[in-house]
């Protein structure tokens, strides 16, 4: 059960991943990396990382998809502002990132994961977890965060106002 | 809790997200558009948030998932400074196409 929920939820991610790459208009890869996003959430509720499921969900799709739907809007973008790479470049690009995948997984077939073929069943991917490692362990971190966050945002208001010619 | 989610190897997670990986990098080889480079930046960092809820939840241990709440934080953060830059870029130069933006290129 759980298997097949695993190749659905990857099957729909791979295509909806691939479609962000491949088509030619924005608005299309948008909406795609969205499907993609969800069903990434979908597989760390398969996980048991429901707190992580749920930022996952408000974060990209909530806050980061809508920033970039926003931007794709506001410039206008399709499919002709958009004009493909030669086709010198994009052979290239897929033999690249294809040498990188089979370098990966042969890399991955050489080691042994003994350790990790059994894991137990927990409940650290709760919210009552999570929650009590972040305010406890990595309480600093956590609040260097915000400032982090702060200096972003002005940052964004700084670089998006019109200049004054 | 449900028992289910033990029956998938740990090795169809790597395989996967190599794979979401090798797309985004494929995207940012492929595409001529800045917003479409920045979305697969984007697709490269949730594999790797996968991969780290995969070892975490399979090795019992919820380091990895605070982990990747803070790779949550720096990629909302990098979004609005990457697309203000972007905004900027395309009110000076009318484009965000990279082959026009080649001052900086060698």
């Amino acid at each position: 059960m759980s298997q097949l929920l695993f190749f659905s939820l990857s099957i729909l991610t791979i295509l909806s991943a691939l479609v962000v790459v491949f088509t030619r208009k924005p608005m299309y890869s948008v909406l795609s990396l969205i499907v993609c996003f969800f069903t990434i959430a979908g597989h760390y509720i398969l996980l048991n990382a429901q707190f992580l499921a749920i930022t996952h969900v408000i974060v990209y799709a909530g806050a980061i998809m809508v920033l970039f739907l926003f931007t794709v809007m506001l410039l206008n973008l399709n499919a002709e502002s958009d004009q493909p790479k030669s086709g010198k470049l994009r052979i290239a690009a897929m033999v690249a990132a294809g040498m990188l995948f089979v370098t990966l997984v042969a890399s991955i077939k050489s080691t042994t994961l003994g350790e990790f073929s059994l894991p137990p069943a927990s409940d650290n991917g709760f919210v009552q977890h999570v929650g009590q490692r972040l305010f406890t362990d990595y309480l600093l971190p956590f609040e260097i965060s915000s400032i982090l966050f702060l200096s972003a945002m002005i940052g964004a208001v700084v670089l998006s106002k019109k200049e004054k010619h | 809790m449900d028992q289910t989610a033990q029956l998938v190897p740990i090795n169809w997670y790597l395989l996967l997200s190599t794979f979401l990986f090798c797309i985004g990098v494929m995207g940012v080889l492929f595409r001529r558009n800045a917003i479409i480079i920045l979305m697969c930046i984007e697709l490269m960092l949730n594999s790797v948030n996968l991969l780290l809820v995969a070892f975490s939840a399979y090795s019992g241990n919820s380091d990895g998932q605070v982990f990747v709440f803070f790779i949550m934080v720096v990629a909302a953060a990098e979004v609005a400074v990457g697309l203000a830059l972007l905004i900027s870029i395309y009110r000076n130069i009318g484009s965000t196409d990279i082959d026009v933006l080649n001052k900086l290129k060698w």
